[in-house]
Protein backbone atom coordinates (compact mmCIF):
# COMPACT_ATOMS: atom_id res chain seq x y z
CA UNK A 1 0.00 0.00 0.00
CA UNK A 2 1.10 3.22 -0.88
CA UNK A 3 1.03 6.23 1.92
CA UNK A 4 0.47 9.01 -0.02
CA UNK A 5 -2.55 9.54 -3.00
CA UNK A 6 -5.15 11.93 -4.04
CA UNK A 7 -8.47 11.53 -4.09
CA UNK A 8 -8.16 11.22 -7.94
CA UNK A 9 -5.98 8.20 -7.83
CA UNK A 10 -8.85 7.19 -5.79
CA UNK A 11 -11.04 7.48 -8.25
CA UNK A 12 -9.64 5.98 -11.21
CA UNK A 13 -8.28 3.11 -9.14
CA UNK A 14 -11.91 2.24 -8.30
CA UNK A 15 -13.71 3.22 -11.24
CA UNK A 16 -11.42 1.19 -13.28
CA UNK A 17 -12.78 -1.78 -11.51
CA UNK A 18 -16.02 -1.52 -13.13
CA UNK A 19 -14.90 -3.05 -16.42
CA UNK A 20 -13.35 -5.68 -14.32
CA UNK A 21 -15.74 -8.64 -15.39
CA UNK A 22 -17.21 -7.58 -18.61
CA UNK A 23 -14.95 -9.74 -20.86
CA UNK A 24 -14.40 -8.82 -24.27
CA UNK A 25 -16.42 -5.71 -25.22
CA UNK A 26 -16.03 -1.37 -25.79
CA UNK A 27 -15.01 0.28 -22.86
CA UNK A 28 -15.10 4.08 -23.02
CA UNK A 29 -14.49 6.51 -20.59
CA UNK A 30 -15.73 10.13 -21.33
CA UNK A 31 -13.35 12.44 -19.79
CA UNK A 32 -10.11 12.72 -18.56
CA UNK A 33 -10.71 10.67 -15.30
CA UNK A 34 -13.14 7.82 -17.13
CA UNK A 35 -10.20 7.63 -19.62
CA UNK A 36 -7.42 7.40 -17.60
CA UNK A 37 -9.39 4.65 -15.82
CA UNK A 38 -10.46 2.12 -18.88
CA UNK A 39 -6.94 2.61 -19.96
CA UNK A 40 -6.13 1.06 -16.31
CA UNK A 41 -8.66 -1.30 -16.04
CA UNK A 42 -7.05 -2.52 -19.68
CA UNK A 43 -3.40 -2.95 -18.36
CA UNK A 44 -4.59 -4.49 -14.84
CA UNK A 45 -8.07 -5.98 -14.75
CA UNK A 46 -9.13 -6.77 -17.93
CA UNK A 47 -6.82 -7.14 -21.13
CA UNK A 48 -9.93 -8.22 -23.39
CA UNK A 49 -11.11 -5.02 -23.24
CA UNK A 50 -11.55 -3.26 -26.19
CA UNK A 51 -10.76 0.91 -26.30
CA UNK A 52 -10.28 3.75 -28.81
CA UNK A 53 -8.14 6.41 -29.24
CA UNK A 54 -10.57 9.26 -28.95
CA UNK A 55 -10.81 9.38 -33.12
CA UNK A 56 -11.65 6.54 -35.41
CA UNK A 57 -9.32 3.56 -33.91
CA UNK A 58 -9.13 0.83 -31.35
CA UNK A 59 -6.17 0.90 -29.69
CA UNK A 60 -3.98 -2.42 -28.12
CA UNK A 61 -2.47 -0.35 -25.56
CA UNK A 62 -3.99 2.73 -23.67
CA UNK A 63 -1.26 5.41 -24.67
CA UNK A 64 -0.42 8.08 -22.12
CA UNK A 65 -2.38 11.62 -22.10
CA UNK A 66 -0.73 14.45 -23.21
CA UNK A 67 2.11 13.73 -24.50
CA UNK A 68 1.55 12.89 -28.06
CA UNK A 69 2.57 8.90 -28.40
CA UNK A 70 1.25 7.22 -31.48
CA UNK A 71 -0.79 4.63 -30.35
CA UNK A 72 -0.81 0.88 -31.52
CA UNK A 73 -3.72 0.38 -33.86
CA UNK A 74 -5.57 -2.81 -33.65
CA UNK A 75 -9.06 -2.02 -35.28
CA UNK A 76 -11.39 0.60 -36.55
CA UNK A 77 -13.98 2.03 -34.69
CA UNK A 78 -15.79 4.76 -36.63
CA UNK A 79 -18.68 6.64 -35.26
CA UNK A 80 -21.03 4.82 -36.99
CA UNK A 81 -19.71 1.76 -36.28
CA UNK A 82 -19.46 2.49 -32.16
CA UNK A 83 -23.37 2.63 -32.88
CA UNK A 84 -23.59 -0.89 -34.29
CA UNK A 85 -21.72 -1.86 -31.05
CA UNK A 86 -23.46 -0.05 -28.59
CA UNK A 87 -27.32 -1.31 -30.23
CA UNK A 88 -25.83 -5.13 -30.09
CA UNK A 89 -25.12 -3.88 -26.01
CA UNK A 90 -21.38 -5.24 -26.01
CA UNK A 91 -20.47 -1.65 -24.72
CA UNK A 92 -19.76 0.00 -20.74
CA UNK A 93 -19.13 3.44 -20.80
CA UNK A 94 -18.60 5.90 -17.82
CA UNK A 95 -20.12 9.11 -18.23
CA UNK A 96 -20.42 12.58 -16.34
CA UNK A 97 -23.71 13.87 -16.47
CA UNK A 98 -24.59 17.64 -14.94
CA UNK A 99 -27.55 16.30 -13.02
CA UNK A 100 -27.93 12.50 -11.84
CA UNK A 101 -31.90 12.18 -9.77
CA UNK A 102 -32.92 8.95 -7.69
CA UNK A 103 -34.46 7.26 -10.70
CA UNK A 104 -30.73 7.55 -12.09
CA UNK A 105 -31.60 9.80 -14.62
CA UNK A 106 -28.97 11.52 -16.19
CA UNK A 107 -28.84 14.99 -18.25
CA UNK A 108 -26.32 16.44 -20.35
CA UNK A 109 -28.64 18.58 -22.30
CA UNK A 110 -29.59 21.81 -20.40
CA UNK A 111 -30.83 23.44 -16.66
CA UNK A 112 -33.54 24.80 -16.53
CA UNK A 113 -37.07 25.61 -18.41
CA UNK A 114 -36.59 23.93 -21.55
CA UNK A 115 -37.89 26.41 -24.11
CA UNK A 116 -35.18 28.84 -22.64
CA UNK A 117 -32.71 27.11 -20.83
CA UNK A 118 -30.93 29.15 -18.06
CA UNK A 119 -27.70 26.89 -18.93
CA UNK A 120 -27.97 25.11 -22.21
CA UNK A 121 -25.40 21.85 -22.16
CA UNK A 122 -24.44 19.97 -24.74
CA UNK A 123 -27.70 18.39 -26.13
CA UNK A 124 -28.44 14.43 -25.40
CA UNK A 125 -25.61 12.60 -27.51
CA UNK A 126 -26.61 9.18 -27.42
CA UNK A 127 -27.36 9.13 -23.78
CA UNK A 128 -31.02 7.97 -24.46
CA UNK A 129 -29.62 5.32 -26.32
CA UNK A 130 -26.86 3.80 -24.34
CA UNK A 131 -28.84 3.75 -21.90
CA UNK A 132 -31.07 1.60 -22.92
CA UNK A 133 -28.35 -0.88 -24.45
CA UNK A 134 -25.34 -1.23 -22.42
CA UNK A 135 -24.08 -0.42 -18.99
CA UNK A 136 -23.24 3.06 -17.88
CA UNK A 137 -21.00 3.93 -14.60
CA UNK A 138 -21.19 7.74 -13.42
CA UNK A 139 -18.30 9.33 -12.46
CA UNK A 140 -18.54 12.89 -10.67
CA UNK A 141 -15.78 14.95 -9.57
CA UNK A 142 -18.09 17.40 -7.81
CA UNK A 143 -20.98 15.49 -5.34
CA UNK A 144 -23.43 18.26 -4.60
CA UNK A 145 -26.72 18.67 -4.51
CA UNK A 146 -26.81 20.98 -8.01
CA UNK A 147 -25.53 17.05 -9.45
CA UNK A 148 -27.53 14.73 -7.31
CA UNK A 149 -30.87 16.72 -7.12
CA UNK A 150 -34.26 17.21 -5.41
CA UNK A 151 -36.88 15.95 -7.98
CA UNK A 152 -36.39 14.55 -11.05
CA UNK A 153 -33.13 16.19 -13.25
CA UNK A 154 -34.44 19.12 -16.00
CA UNK A 155 -34.08 16.86 -18.86
CA UNK A 156 -34.24 13.55 -18.74
CA UNK A 157 -31.34 12.79 -21.32
CA UNK A 158 -31.57 8.84 -20.60
CA UNK A 159 -34.16 5.84 -19.23
CA UNK A 160 -34.43 5.81 -15.70
CA UNK A 161 -35.68 2.71 -13.35
CA UNK A 162 -39.37 4.36 -13.38
CA UNK A 163 -39.49 3.82 -16.93
CA UNK A 164 -42.48 1.85 -18.49
CA UNK A 165 -41.29 -1.65 -20.14
CA UNK A 166 -37.33 -0.61 -20.24
CA UNK A 167 -34.69 -0.76 -17.45
CA UNK A 168 -30.91 1.16 -17.45
CA UNK A 169 -28.13 -0.81 -16.55
CA UNK A 170 -26.23 1.71 -13.97
CA UNK A 171 -22.89 0.10 -12.63
CA UNK A 172 -20.93 2.46 -10.15
CA UNK A 173 -21.26 6.19 -9.01
CA UNK A 174 -18.01 7.06 -8.03
CA UNK A 175 -18.11 10.18 -7.06
CA UNK A 176 -15.48 13.06 -5.12
CA UNK A 177 -17.13 11.52 -2.04
CA UNK A 178 -17.93 7.49 -2.16
CA UNK A 179 -18.52 4.73 -4.25
CA UNK A 180 -22.17 4.16 -4.65
CA UNK A 181 -24.25 1.50 -7.13
CA UNK A 182 -28.73 1.56 -7.99
CA UNK A 183 -28.88 -1.92 -6.47
CA UNK A 184 -30.31 -0.97 -3.28
CA UNK A 185 -34.30 -1.34 -2.68
CA UNK A 186 -36.67 -0.67 -5.75
CA UNK A 187 -32.88 0.70 -7.48
CA UNK A 188 -32.51 3.32 -5.07
CA UNK A 189 -29.01 4.86 -4.59
CA UNK A 190 -26.59 2.83 -1.98
CA UNK A 191 -23.54 3.96 -0.62
CA UNK A 192 -20.91 1.27 -0.70
CA UNK A 193 -18.59 3.61 0.75
CA UNK A 194 -16.48 6.38 1.85
CA UNK A 195 -13.35 8.09 0.83
CA UNK A 196 -10.90 9.12 3.43
CA UNK A 197 -11.41 12.40 3.52
CA UNK A 198 -15.24 12.62 3.13
CA UNK A 199 -17.91 11.50 5.74
CA UNK A 200 -21.10 10.00 5.80
CA UNK A 201 -22.44 13.41 7.13
CA UNK A 202 -21.22 15.43 3.84
CA UNK A 203 -22.45 12.81 1.69
CA UNK A 204 -25.57 13.48 3.19
CA UNK A 205 -24.95 17.36 3.24
CA UNK A 206 -24.55 16.93 -0.58
CA UNK A 207 -27.45 14.35 -1.92
CA UNK A 208 -30.80 16.04 -2.88
CA UNK A 209 -32.58 12.43 -2.12
CA UNK A 210 -32.38 9.61 0.37
CA UNK A 211 -30.04 6.42 -0.27
CA UNK A 212 -29.68 3.67 1.07
CA UNK A 213 -26.26 2.56 2.98
CA UNK A 214 -25.03 -1.03 2.10
CA UNK A 215 -22.06 -0.02 4.04
CA UNK A 216 -19.99 2.89 5.37
CA UNK A 217 -16.19 1.73 5.05
CA UNK A 218 -13.27 3.32 3.95
CA UNK A 219 -12.74 3.28 0.12
CA UNK A 220 -9.81 0.74 -0.70
CA UNK A 221 -6.64 2.67 -1.34
CA UNK A 222 -4.95 2.46 -3.96
CA UNK A 223 -2.07 -0.04 -4.55
CA UNK A 224 1.31 0.60 -5.07
CA UNK A 225 0.77 -1.29 -8.67
CA UNK A 226 -1.93 0.99 -9.47
CA UNK A 227 -0.51 4.18 -8.67
CA UNK A 228 2.61 3.25 -10.84
CA UNK A 229 0.79 2.76 -13.99
CA UNK A 230 -1.18 5.34 -13.29
CA UNK A 231 1.43 7.94 -12.57
CA UNK A 232 4.48 7.09 -14.33
CA UNK A 233 2.26 5.26 -17.61
CA UNK A 234 -1.04 6.69 -17.85
CA UNK A 235 -0.96 10.13 -16.96
CA UNK A 236 2.73 11.09 -16.35
CA UNK A 237 1.91 14.88 -16.40
CA UNK A 238 -0.70 14.76 -14.02
CA UNK A 239 -3.53 16.08 -15.75
CA UNK A 240 -5.68 14.05 -13.42
CA UNK A 241 -5.26 16.63 -10.81
CA UNK A 242 -7.21 19.48 -12.58
CA UNK A 243 -10.37 17.27 -12.35
CA UNK A 244 -11.23 17.10 -8.52
CA UNK A 245 -10.46 20.53 -6.56
CA UNK A 246 -8.70 19.01 -3.81
CA UNK B 1 -20.13 16.26 -67.38
CA UNK B 2 -18.36 19.43 -64.87
CA UNK B 3 -19.99 19.97 -61.68
CA UNK B 4 -17.42 22.55 -60.53
CA UNK B 5 -19.23 25.53 -59.32
CA UNK B 6 -18.49 29.03 -57.50
CA UNK B 7 -20.17 29.92 -54.29
CA UNK B 8 -22.09 32.23 -56.01
CA UNK B 9 -24.22 29.88 -58.03
CA UNK B 10 -23.81 27.56 -54.58
CA UNK B 11 -26.01 30.39 -52.58
CA UNK B 12 -28.36 31.01 -55.46
CA UNK B 13 -29.10 27.56 -55.22
CA UNK B 14 -30.22 27.81 -51.84
CA UNK B 15 -33.96 29.17 -50.87
CA UNK B 16 -35.28 30.69 -47.41
CA UNK B 17 -36.90 28.40 -45.35
CA UNK B 18 -34.93 25.05 -46.88
CA UNK B 19 -33.69 22.16 -44.72
CA UNK B 20 -30.15 21.78 -44.84
CA UNK B 21 -28.04 19.27 -43.49
CA UNK B 22 -24.54 19.89 -42.64
CA UNK B 23 -21.79 17.14 -42.90
CA UNK B 24 -18.54 16.53 -40.81
CA UNK B 25 -19.24 15.63 -36.77
CA UNK B 26 -18.37 18.69 -33.99
CA UNK B 27 -15.23 20.31 -35.14
CA UNK B 28 -14.52 18.05 -38.06
CA UNK B 29 -14.36 18.45 -41.42
CA UNK B 30 -17.28 21.07 -41.39
CA UNK B 31 -17.56 22.63 -44.82
CA UNK B 32 -16.86 25.89 -42.58
CA UNK B 33 -16.63 28.26 -45.80
CA UNK B 34 -20.63 27.11 -47.19
CA UNK B 35 -21.51 27.84 -43.77
CA UNK B 36 -19.61 31.17 -43.65
CA UNK B 37 -21.08 31.82 -47.65
CA UNK B 38 -24.93 31.20 -46.07
CA UNK B 39 -23.75 33.36 -42.94
CA UNK B 40 -22.92 36.47 -45.63
CA UNK B 41 -26.25 35.77 -47.59
CA UNK B 42 -29.90 37.23 -47.34
CA UNK B 43 -31.19 33.24 -46.89
CA UNK B 44 -33.35 32.77 -43.52
CA UNK B 45 -35.43 30.57 -41.48
CA UNK B 46 -33.30 27.86 -42.25
CA UNK B 47 -33.57 24.37 -40.80
CA UNK B 48 -30.38 23.10 -40.08
CA UNK B 49 -29.96 18.88 -39.28
CA UNK B 50 -25.98 18.70 -38.01
CA UNK B 51 -24.04 16.28 -35.81
CA UNK B 52 -23.40 19.90 -34.64
CA UNK B 53 -20.02 22.26 -34.08
CA UNK B 54 -18.96 25.72 -35.37
CA UNK B 55 -21.46 25.87 -38.14
CA UNK B 56 -24.40 25.29 -35.95
CA UNK B 57 -23.08 28.39 -33.37
CA UNK B 58 -22.38 30.87 -36.73
CA UNK B 59 -25.92 30.19 -38.18
CA UNK B 60 -26.97 30.71 -34.91
CA UNK B 61 -25.50 33.86 -34.20
CA UNK B 62 -26.42 34.94 -37.40
CA UNK B 63 -29.83 34.22 -37.15
CA UNK B 64 -30.24 32.25 -39.95
CA UNK B 65 -31.82 29.09 -38.04
CA UNK B 66 -35.47 28.38 -37.92
CA UNK B 67 -35.42 25.39 -36.79
CA UNK B 68 -32.12 23.12 -35.66
CA UNK B 69 -32.70 19.21 -35.45
CA UNK B 70 -29.59 17.57 -33.72
CA UNK B 71 -27.90 15.69 -30.72
CA UNK B 72 -25.07 17.70 -29.58
CA UNK B 73 -23.20 20.57 -30.12
CA UNK B 74 -19.86 20.58 -29.29
CA UNK B 75 -16.48 21.86 -30.32
CA UNK B 76 -14.39 18.95 -29.43
CA UNK B 77 -11.96 20.51 -27.58
CA UNK B 78 -14.11 23.20 -26.22
CA UNK B 79 -17.30 21.18 -24.95
CA UNK B 80 -19.74 23.45 -25.11
CA UNK B 81 -20.10 26.46 -28.28
CA UNK B 82 -20.82 29.57 -26.65
CA UNK B 83 -22.83 30.84 -29.68
CA UNK B 84 -24.95 28.14 -29.63
CA UNK B 85 -24.97 28.76 -25.59
CA UNK B 86 -26.45 31.96 -26.12
CA UNK B 87 -29.00 31.72 -28.67
CA UNK B 88 -30.89 28.63 -26.66
CA UNK B 89 -30.46 31.07 -23.43
CA UNK B 90 -31.58 33.95 -24.90
CA UNK B 91 -34.72 32.06 -26.47
CA UNK B 92 -33.10 33.66 -30.16
CA UNK B 93 -33.81 29.62 -31.63
CA UNK B 94 -37.00 29.73 -32.65
CA UNK B 95 -37.49 25.69 -32.56
CA UNK B 96 -35.33 22.89 -31.17
CA UNK B 97 -35.66 18.89 -32.40
CA UNK B 98 -33.47 17.31 -29.60
CA UNK B 99 -32.57 13.97 -30.49
CA UNK B 100 -30.73 10.97 -29.42
CA UNK B 101 -27.24 10.83 -32.13
CA UNK B 102 -28.73 7.30 -33.41
CA UNK B 103 -32.16 8.62 -34.09
CA UNK B 104 -30.27 11.23 -35.78
CA UNK B 105 -28.74 8.72 -37.97
CA UNK B 106 -31.60 6.25 -38.19
CA UNK B 107 -33.58 9.90 -39.61
CA UNK B 108 -31.20 10.50 -42.16
CA UNK B 109 -30.88 6.78 -43.03
CA UNK B 110 -34.97 6.09 -43.50
CA UNK B 111 -34.81 9.09 -46.31
CA UNK B 112 -31.78 8.10 -48.04
CA UNK B 113 -33.85 4.67 -48.28
CA UNK B 114 -37.18 5.90 -49.29
CA UNK B 115 -39.04 5.13 -46.30
CA UNK B 116 -41.29 7.30 -43.57
CA UNK B 117 -39.62 6.17 -40.57
CA UNK B 118 -37.11 3.49 -39.01
CA UNK B 119 -38.04 1.69 -35.77
CA UNK B 120 -35.81 2.04 -32.83
CA UNK B 121 -36.10 1.77 -29.05
CA UNK B 122 -34.10 4.72 -28.69
CA UNK B 123 -35.79 7.64 -26.91
CA UNK B 124 -37.88 5.45 -25.15
CA UNK B 125 -38.41 6.74 -21.48
CA UNK B 126 -36.49 10.00 -22.28
CA UNK B 127 -37.30 13.72 -22.56
CA UNK B 128 -36.97 13.25 -26.55
CA UNK B 129 -39.85 12.10 -26.66
CA UNK B 130 -41.66 13.91 -24.21
CA UNK B 131 -39.92 17.41 -26.25
CA UNK B 132 -41.04 15.91 -29.28
CA UNK B 133 -44.53 14.94 -29.49
CA UNK B 134 -44.84 14.49 -33.23
CA UNK B 135 -42.48 11.29 -33.29
CA UNK B 136 -44.91 8.90 -32.86
CA UNK B 137 -45.07 5.12 -31.85
CA UNK B 138 -45.48 1.78 -33.87
CA UNK B 139 -46.17 -1.83 -32.88
CA UNK B 140 -44.34 -4.61 -34.01
CA UNK B 141 -46.86 -6.93 -36.31
CA UNK B 142 -44.84 -9.81 -35.02
CA UNK B 143 -45.53 -12.49 -32.43
CA UNK B 144 -43.18 -9.85 -29.95
CA UNK B 145 -45.85 -6.77 -30.48
CA UNK B 146 -43.22 -4.42 -28.95
CA UNK B 147 -43.93 -1.40 -29.05
CA UNK B 148 -40.85 0.96 -30.86
CA UNK B 149 -40.38 5.02 -31.90
CA UNK B 150 -40.70 4.86 -35.10
CA UNK B 151 -38.19 7.48 -35.97
CA UNK B 152 -39.52 10.05 -38.66
CA UNK B 153 -37.52 10.40 -41.89
CA UNK B 154 -35.03 13.48 -42.08
CA UNK B 155 -35.26 14.44 -45.56
CA UNK B 156 -32.83 17.31 -46.94
CA UNK B 157 -33.46 19.90 -49.25
CA UNK B 158 -29.70 20.20 -49.39
CA UNK B 159 -26.55 18.65 -48.34
CA UNK B 160 -23.36 20.50 -47.33
CA UNK B 161 -20.08 18.43 -47.11
CA UNK B 162 -16.55 18.69 -47.03
CA UNK B 163 -14.27 16.27 -48.83
CA UNK B 164 -10.23 15.72 -49.19
CA UNK B 165 -10.21 15.36 -53.20
CA UNK B 166 -13.13 15.52 -56.07
CA UNK B 167 -12.91 15.51 -59.66
CA UNK B 168 -15.21 17.85 -61.80
CA UNK B 169 -18.07 14.56 -62.08
CA UNK B 170 -18.32 14.87 -58.25
CA UNK B 171 -16.15 11.03 -57.37
CA UNK B 172 -15.04 12.39 -54.03
CA UNK B 173 -12.71 10.86 -51.99
CA UNK B 174 -12.06 11.46 -47.72
CA UNK B 175 -9.03 10.73 -46.44
CA UNK B 176 -10.01 11.42 -42.61
CA UNK B 177 -9.90 8.61 -39.67
CA UNK B 178 -13.90 8.73 -39.83
CA UNK B 179 -15.99 9.47 -42.65
CA UNK B 180 -18.56 10.39 -40.08
CA UNK B 181 -22.32 10.11 -41.76
CA UNK B 182 -21.49 12.29 -44.70
CA UNK B 183 -22.92 9.50 -47.04
CA UNK B 184 -25.94 9.37 -45.25
CA UNK B 185 -26.50 13.53 -45.33
CA UNK B 186 -25.81 12.44 -49.18
CA UNK B 187 -28.51 10.05 -49.78
CA UNK B 188 -31.15 11.79 -47.05
CA UNK B 189 -30.92 15.29 -49.94
CA UNK B 190 -32.29 16.12 -53.19
CA UNK B 191 -29.22 18.39 -53.69
CA UNK B 192 -25.38 17.95 -52.53
CA UNK B 193 -23.06 20.89 -52.58
CA UNK B 194 -19.42 19.76 -52.00
CA UNK B 195 -16.54 21.92 -50.87
CA UNK B 196 -12.97 20.14 -51.60
CA UNK B 197 -9.42 20.46 -50.33
CA UNK B 198 -8.35 19.64 -53.98
CA UNK B 199 -9.80 19.87 -57.59
CA UNK B 200 -8.20 16.60 -59.21
CA UNK B 201 -8.61 14.64 -62.15
CA UNK B 202 -9.88 11.02 -61.50
CA UNK B 203 -7.03 9.59 -63.56
CA UNK B 204 -4.91 10.71 -60.36
CA UNK B 205 -7.27 8.70 -58.21
CA UNK B 206 -4.72 5.91 -56.26
CA UNK B 207 -7.11 2.65 -57.27
CA UNK B 208 -6.27 0.85 -54.00
CA UNK B 209 -7.31 4.06 -51.83
CA UNK B 210 -10.90 4.79 -54.14
CA UNK B 211 -12.24 1.25 -52.70
CA UNK B 212 -11.66 2.82 -48.92
CA UNK B 213 -12.26 6.67 -49.63
CA UNK B 214 -14.97 6.92 -51.83
CA UNK B 215 -17.66 7.07 -49.55
CA UNK B 216 -20.99 7.86 -51.88
CA UNK B 217 -21.27 7.76 -55.49
CA UNK B 218 -20.80 11.13 -57.50
CA UNK B 219 -24.79 10.77 -58.60
CA UNK B 220 -25.88 12.15 -55.64
CA UNK B 221 -23.55 15.46 -56.01
CA UNK B 222 -24.96 18.38 -57.46
CA UNK B 223 -22.02 20.61 -57.65
CA UNK B 224 -18.05 20.84 -56.65
CA UNK B 225 -16.89 24.10 -55.08
CA UNK B 226 -13.15 24.14 -54.45
CA UNK B 227 -11.58 25.38 -51.43
CA UNK B 228 -8.46 24.13 -49.92
CA UNK B 229 -8.71 25.36 -46.41
CA UNK B 230 -12.32 24.85 -46.43
CA UNK B 231 -12.56 23.71 -43.27
CA UNK B 232 -10.98 26.05 -40.83
CA UNK B 233 -11.34 25.81 -38.10
CA UNK B 234 -12.79 22.57 -37.77
CA UNK B 235 -10.33 19.56 -39.11
CA UNK B 236 -9.45 18.28 -42.26
CA UNK B 237 -7.40 15.52 -42.01
CA UNK B 238 -4.72 14.63 -43.31
CA UNK B 239 -4.45 18.32 -44.05
CA UNK B 240 -4.89 20.15 -41.12
CA UNK B 241 -6.12 19.80 -37.52
CA UNK B 242 -8.64 22.14 -35.57
CA UNK B 243 -7.23 25.37 -34.89
CA UNK B 244 -7.80 25.43 -31.58
CA UNK B 245 -6.61 29.28 -31.07
CA UNK B 246 -9.32 30.30 -33.95
CA UNK B 247 -12.17 28.39 -31.75
CA UNK B 248 -11.22 30.40 -28.84
CA UNK B 249 -11.57 33.50 -30.72
CA UNK B 250 -14.88 32.13 -32.22
CA UNK B 251 -16.16 31.23 -28.82
CA UNK B 252 -15.29 35.09 -26.76
CA UNK B 253 -16.61 36.44 -29.61
CA UNK B 254 -20.23 35.11 -28.43
CA UNK B 255 -20.59 38.18 -26.44
CA UNK B 256 -19.03 40.51 -29.36
CA UNK B 257 -20.15 39.15 -32.41
CA UNK B 258 -20.02 42.22 -34.64
CA UNK B 259 -16.22 42.63 -34.23
CA UNK B 260 -15.74 38.61 -35.33
CA UNK B 261 -18.06 39.49 -38.24
CA UNK B 262 -16.35 41.94 -39.49
CA UNK B 263 -12.93 40.44 -39.53
CA UNK B 264 -14.29 36.94 -40.68
CA UNK B 265 -18.15 37.18 -41.98
CA UNK B 266 -18.10 40.87 -44.12
CA UNK B 267 -15.42 39.90 -45.95
CA UNK B 268 -14.89 37.68 -48.39
CA UNK B 269 -13.62 33.85 -48.26
CA UNK B 270 -10.23 34.56 -49.69
CA UNK B 271 -9.28 37.72 -47.25
CA UNK B 272 -11.14 35.13 -44.39
CA UNK B 273 -8.19 32.88 -45.42
CA UNK B 274 -6.02 35.95 -45.11
CA UNK B 275 -7.22 37.24 -42.11
CA UNK B 276 -6.55 33.93 -40.26
CA UNK B 277 -3.33 33.84 -41.27
CA UNK B 278 -3.51 32.44 -44.87
CA UNK B 279 -3.72 29.00 -46.83
CA UNK B 280 -0.14 28.24 -45.56
CA UNK B 281 -0.80 28.42 -41.96
CA UNK B 282 -3.90 26.87 -41.95
CA UNK B 283 -2.37 23.53 -43.76
CA UNK B 284 0.52 23.81 -41.25
CA UNK B 285 -2.10 23.64 -38.07
CA UNK B 286 -0.88 20.04 -36.41
CA UNK B 287 -3.75 17.23 -36.41
CA UNK B 288 -5.30 17.05 -33.13
CA UNK B 289 -4.65 14.27 -30.54
CA UNK B 290 -8.21 13.24 -29.05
Amino acid sequence: MADQFTISEVCICEAAKVWKDDGEILATGIGLLPRIAVGLAKKLHNPNLMMTDGEAFLIDQPHPLGVGAEPCVDGYMTYSRVFDVLWSGARHAMVTPTQIDKYAHLNISSIGNYAQPKVQLLGVRGFPGNSISHRNSIFIPNHSKKVFVEGSVDMVSSVGFDADGVEPLIGKVITNLGIFDYQGNKNTLRLLSIHSTSSLDEIRDNTGFDFEIFSTDETTNPTKDELDIIRNELDPNNLRSSVIGE
Amino acid sequence: MNKVITTNDFISKLEDGMTIGIGGWGARRKPMSLVREICRSNLKDLTLVSYGGPDIGLLSSCKKIRKLIFGFVSLDLIPLDSHFRNARQSGELPEVVEIDEGMLQWGLRAAGMNLPFLPTRVGIGTDVLKNNPHIKFVESPYDDKEKLVAMPAIKLDVALLHVNESDEKGNTLIFGPDPFFDDLFARAASNTFVSTEKLVDSTSFDKEKVANYNRFERNLVSGIIPDEGGAHPTACNPSYGIDLDHLKEYSKSAKTFDEYQEKYLFVDEATYKKNVGGIKSITSIPLTKF
